[in-house]
């Protein structure tokens, strides 16, 4: 039993990006029913402000790595990495929400309220070093994920996405938290290197059938947060019936949170078994990829296009998470980060093409958009262009590591399928871009508003994110290099 | 002696489990919920955390099943209308379910050997004090989590069901 409890001053600077975000979104909720329901926008500004300040923090806490409160909290490179990334999405979302509620005439601050705890809950993910706060970080953001995929209550499609989202992700959860408690009773510890130290040093008082159970278990409950097959079938539902803005947040945030944390547990924890997982994760990787992107072929409505993208997606990151090497965990985060980019740049597209009450959100309905918006056409053809992974933009970066790593781990035929599902990936996409381009203008497209201050914004930040890491990838590729490092020898 | 009523709480809290699922009147299902949530409380008596036991019976058996119990009458809602199931679901549920729960005593019989001794009561830690220490010192962080965690969970039920939006 520590003597000497209370928290040291560096340890709580290690948490300082999740304090001012706590304190903030309190804030925000205490604010709201003081606000007049016309300035609500304001606690939006607010909130940015919270995850803008919090950029630095995250950065400021890396300055002095370390563990924080008995070993619950590991402030590494990977932990900055994941944080930073969450808290872009964060600001992009709260950008790109703003007008959107606004047209909705539903402006409120729990939604920014909403979106601030939800970030919370994935910097505690990311950064957690121990299954307890692992499970609470993954809660706070699930819950909030799920109000917000519900936040247009009187809108049906809000509704049901709202409703699977919760019964399925709670099922997952279950499954998660059996994981955790097969392995407390295996090796009787909850952090992360105690377990890992308990599996390498062979004294486990029961068989290894356990950890293997315990392991599957849990991977059952990250593959349902990263929405990999089979456990993708909520995804598209989700993805078409909760607010876009809603829709280009899950599809970034939560899931580049879970991928960290699958990273974390399966690389540190369960490193010494990894000869018996692998085959399980490329599995998975390759029914992941086929599922997304046949799925995604046949769809009509973009946001289940994109929805079935997400999935495929989220095949290709599980190849890195596959090899297991240091290469493919930075291959992974490059992805991630490259991915958030593009894919909530075509999100904020159709955000704004879908106008009141998401009408037009059919793939037809781009019909001949680059006759009357020019601009705005050529931003959603270049994030589709990065989705198929292009040159010149941060989707081929991201798909090349990943196949290198691939390579690199001997993994010849499953980059070789992986290769195959990209081709097959352009097809789907390349067809918005031939309808928006070649065809004669739909009625939506005609009517199409101009872009707003927001959308804009995003569009700027996310074109301007794609090309660099699409020009320079060498900038992040070494930055990444250098904080994939899991392994615990290597700590402070 | 342990050992026979390990077995005998086990046996009524999965058995009450089954049976909260397979009842279709919602009351019967709070009823059986009760079941699960005392033999649990009686599982954890066994491992010696008896202040945990008597909080798994005051919040859970009590207060929140109270909880329930008035919102199902509120809801007023009736016997639960047999669903239309289809033809998968129908067919290869229960098979299915039948192979993951062989799949999981397969394994977990060869994890545990029959003939060793299951043994209880050698763990005491459960008490106030120690709970109160372990929360306050190693526990710290996610304890304080919890409390953003039910924040969120207040919000959300604020978000969906009572804000006025128009």
């Amino acid at each position: 039993m520590p003597v000497n409890f209370f928290p040291t001053t560096a340890e709580l600077v290690r948490v300082l990006p999740e304090m001012i975000l706590v304190i903030m979104g309190t804030l925000i909720m205490a604010l709201e029913p003081l606000a007049p329901s016309y300035r609500q926008s304001f606690l939006g500004t607010f909130s940015m402000v919270a995850l803008i300040a919090a950029i630095p923090l995250s950065l400021l806490t890396f300055a002095d790595p370390g563990p924080a409160f008995g070993g619950m909290l590991l402030i590494d490179g990977f932990a900055t990495f994941f944080r930073l990334l969450v808290l872009i999405v964060g600001v992009l979302t709260i950008i790109l929400g703003r007008p959107y509620l606004e047209r909705e005439k539903v402006e409120s601050g729990e939604f920014y309220a909403l979106v601030l705890f939800s970030i919370v809950g994935q910097c505690l993910m990311v950064s957690a070093n121990e299954l307890v706060m692992i499970f609470i970080g993954l809660e706070i953001s699930s819950i909030s994920s799920y109000v917000l995929a519900g936040y247009l209550r009187k809108d049906t499609r809000n509704n049901e996405a709202a409703l699977k989202y919760f019964m399925l992700g709670s099922f997952a959860t279950a499954f998660f938290l059996y994981g955790i408690a097969m392995v407390y009773g295996a090796t009787g510890s909850t952090n992360l290197f105690d377990i890992r130290q308990v599996l390498m040093s062979g004294e486990l008082t029961t068989p290894d059938r356990l950890i293997f159970l315990a392991a599957a278990l849990m991977f059952v409950g990250f593959a349902f947060k990263v929405s990999a097959a089979p456990f993708h079938v909520w995804t598209p539902d989700v993805y078409q019936g909760a607010p876009t803005p809603v829709a280009a947040f899950l599809s970034a945030a939560p899931k580049a949170a879970a991928f960290a944390v699958l990273l974390r547990v399966f690389l540190t924890t369960f490193m010494p078994f990894s000869r018996q997982w692998e085959p399980l994760i490329w599995v998975t990787a390759l029914v992941t990829m086929f599922i997304g992107n046949f799925a995604a072929l046949v769809q009509e409505n973009i946001k289940r296009m994109l929805a079935y993208s997400s999935i495929a997606h989220a095949g290709y990151v599980l190849i890195a998470v596959a090899t297991h090497s240091e290469i493919g965990t930075a291959a992974a985060m490059f992805y991630l980060a490259a991915y958030a980019f593009m894919n909530v740049g075509a999100f904020a597209v159709v955000s704004h093409f879908a106008r009141k009450g998401e009408t037009t959100v059919e793939i037809k309905d781009f019909a001949g958009l680059a006759n009357h918006q020019p601009f705005t056409a050529a931003m959603l053809a270049f994030f589709l262009f990065s989705l198929i992974g292009i040159p010149l933009t941060g989707g081929f970066f991201g798909k090349f590591y990943v196949f290198k790593a691939a390579i690199d781990s001997q993994f010849y035929w499953l980059t070789a399928l992986g290769l195959v599902n990209s081709a097959l990936a352009a097809y789907y996409y390349l067809r918005i871009v031939v309808l928006m381009y070649m065809y004669d203008a739909s009625e939506a497209s005609q009517n199409m508003p101009p872009l707003d201050l927001g959308v804009k914004t995003v569009l700027g930040v996310c074109g301007a994110c794609t090309v660099f890491l699409g020009v320079f990838p060498t900038a992040l590729l070494t930055l990444v290099n250098n904080w994939a490092i899991l392994h615990p020898t290597t700590l402070p | 002696m342990d050992l026979i009523l390990f077995f005998l709480l086990a046996f009524v809290a999965v058995g009450c489990a089954i049976n909260l699922v397979l009842q279709s009147h919602p009351i019967s299902s709070a009823i059986s919920l009760i079941g699960v949530m005392v033999s649990l409380a009686g599982l954890y008596l066994l491992l010696g955390a008896e202040f945990i036991a008597a909080a798994q019976i005051i919040v859970y058996a009590g207060a929140i099943m109270v909880l329930f119990t008035i919102v199902i009458m509120l809801l007023n809602s009736g016997k639960e209308a047999p669903g239309r199931m289809n033809n998968l679901s129908r067919f290869l549920g229960l098979p299915l379910l039948l192979v993951m729960v062989g799949l999981l005593a397969m394994v977990l019989v060869q994890v545990v050997p029959p003939t060793q001794e299951v043994k209880f009561g050698n763990f005491t830690g459960g008490g106030p004090a120690d709970l109160g220490m372990l929360l306050f010192t190693k526990y710290v962080l996610p304890f304080e989590a919890t409390s953003v965690l039910i924040l969120v969970a207040i919000l959300g039920a604020v978000v969906l069901a009572l804000k006025e939006m128009d």
